[in-house]
């Protein structure tokens, strides 16, 4: 059998960087656990309805659901993030205002729900009916952008390993999101940091909550099938 | 509304342990050196102390202070040893800029 | 890519006397836990600014190399978050024990990055941390003892910027 060549981000980080994401007191990612832990326990909207309330404790009934997403969502007939499925609820069951993009209460809740998949495979959703969305991702992934004229797939497969600056290139396997990034001094979704790739070869990155994002998350996702779930990760 | 913070301590220690306090508090550590994206610097607004005063529930006395300058990271992670010398309270105050004051207390356990 | 000991080893009992990298390397020794005595640098090569920020702290009292362990990264990911730890050889008995810390920088806006207080109370030397590197600089870590003296470590970190510099939405 081929060996699996695949790698994770955390492979290329110094040891010290390693450390912080490896222990949870260290890593900075498990302050907005706290958050998302204590936002699953708040009764909210016009339902006055907790997390809890439907879904019990986060550990047992989150337990896996994370790597699975994106999922299929038979109502929108396309893919949904864990993001997205998390303010469906918030807006649908709780009667919500749906939570902004990167504030503080979804990427509390983002993160507290993908950790009760750390250390599982990632086994994104295999529904037939994601295959077109999963083309468009592909496409997206290959697609030359920007100033820079340069693909996902020129970096990240092909010149992985290989140094850009002083930074060496890693896979982009998106196994650990939402992931404290130190270049941000804060937390952050796939999203954004797929947003500050195209900013980085000088491509107009798209609209926020472009199905073009949900596209390739699920992309990278099925690229990243079976590697295991770091999430809250630590990147540099 | 209280910052986030991450204490650990051991759950259990004895009379001459030396043990590791291990803190955490989110905060976002603004230099006063950063431009913000409108090109203007950012005021700043830092956690400038921290203490950490043992209570044995006759007396407190200040075990650990540090200042902190611009050059602390974002959400402070800070550790410090500390000799047991019996059961009591720990009590974790950070102060710093725009009356920033916030304090935790644990319970340190000792056999 | 290699880096000093990790937080929680024993401290560093300081640098073997006499011997200098060129030689260490020439006996063909493994470059990773000894790294951390043979990058000290002279402390004699620091700028004034430092200096003064030194002296600030000390008091105007001599410091001299030694006793005190700096373990940080040679090569760090991101200077914005630096994982460091200042450890000194001490006792840290009534009669003898350090009574200050402090860490300096070289490069950024401003000398200090913390101090911290110690004592008796403490049983041990050693606090960590982690700091903003805005470039590639020396950092000095200094301690005060109970007896006046003082000890420093210098050591040279790498800091490189991100690869894309990109706007922070």
């Amino acid at each position: 059998m081929a060996p699996d060549l695949r790698r994770s981000g955390f492979d290329f980080m110094g040891p010290s960087t390693q450390a912080m994401q490896r222990d949870d007191m260290q890593n900075p990612a498990m302050l907005w656990v706290q958050d998302g832990a204590a936002l699953w326990q708040s009764k909210s909207g016009r339902s006055a309805l907790a997390c809890a309330d439907c879904h019990g404790d986060a550990s047992t009934s989150m337990r896996g659901v994370a790597a699975r997403y994106p999922a299929f969502d038979a109502p929108s007939a396309g893919p949904l993030t864990l993001g997205q499925r998390i303010n469906q609820c918030v807006s649908q069951r709780q009667q919500a205002p749906v939570l902004a993009a990167e504030s503080r209460e979804l990427l509390g809740l983002e993160s507290h729900v993908a950790l009760q998949s750390r250390g599982l495979p990632l086994a994104p959703a295999q529904d037939r009916r994601l295959d077109r969305f999963l083309q468009q991702g592909a496409a997206l992934f290959a697609q030359r952008m920007g100033q820079l004229d340069l693909s996902c797939a020129q970096c990240h497969d092909q010149r992985a390993g290989q140094r850009l600056g002083g930074s060496v290139i890693p896979q982009g396997h998106a196994t650990g999101y939402p992931i404290y990034r130190l270049e941000w001094q804060g937390m952050g979704s796939l999203q954004r940091r797929l947003r500050n790739c195209m900013t980085g070869v000088r491509a107009e990155p798209f609209a926020f909550g472009a199905p073009e994002w949900v596209a390739l998350e699920l992309y990278l996702a099925r690229r990243a099938g079976g590697m295991v779930v770091e999430t809250p990760a630590v990147r540099p | 509304m209280a910052a986030r913070t991450l204490i650990q301590i051991p759950p259990l220690s004895r009379k001459g342990d030396v043990i590791e306090v291990r803190t955490m508090i989110a905060h976002p550590m603004e230099t006063g050196y950063r431009p913000g994206a409108d090109g203007k610097v950012l005021p700043r607004n830092l956690i400038r102390r921290f203490s950490c005063t043992y209570d044995d529930g006759a007396s407190r006395e200040l075990v650990f202070q540090a200042e902190l300058f611009p050059a602390m990271a974002a959400n402070p992670y800070l550790t410090f040893p500390l000799l047991v010398t019996g059961p009591g309270t720990l009590v974790l105050t950070w102060e710093g800029d725009n009356g920033f004051a916030q304090t935790e207390t644990l319970l340190l356990r000792v056999a | 890519m290699t880096s000093a000991m990790p937080s929680g080893a024993s401290p560093d009992a300081g640098p073997v006397p006499g011997l200098s990298r060129r030689t260490l390397l020439a006996a063909g020794v493994g470059a990773g836990a000894l790294l951390v005595q043979t990058r000290s640098v002279q402390a004699a090569a620091l700028p004034p600014e430092l200096e003064a920020a030194i002296a600030a702290f000390t008091g105007g009292a001599p410091v001299r190399e030694g006793r005190v362990t700096l373990d940080v990264a040679q090569l760090v990911d991101n200077g914005n978050a630096v994982p460091v730890t200042v450890s000194v050889d001490s006792p840290m008995t009534a009669a003898d024990h350090v009574v200050a810390l402090a860490l300096f920088n070289e490069r950024n806006p401003q000398r200090d990055v913390f101090t911290a207080r110690l004592g008796p109370r403490s049983g041990r030397a050693r606090v960590s941390s982690r700091i903003r590197l805005a470039t590639t600089q020396k950092l000095v870590a200094v301690a005060r003892m109970r007896d006046g003296s003082c000890w420093s470590r210098t050591v040279d970190v790498i800091v490189t910027l991100a690869a894309c510099i990109e706007g922070e939405t």
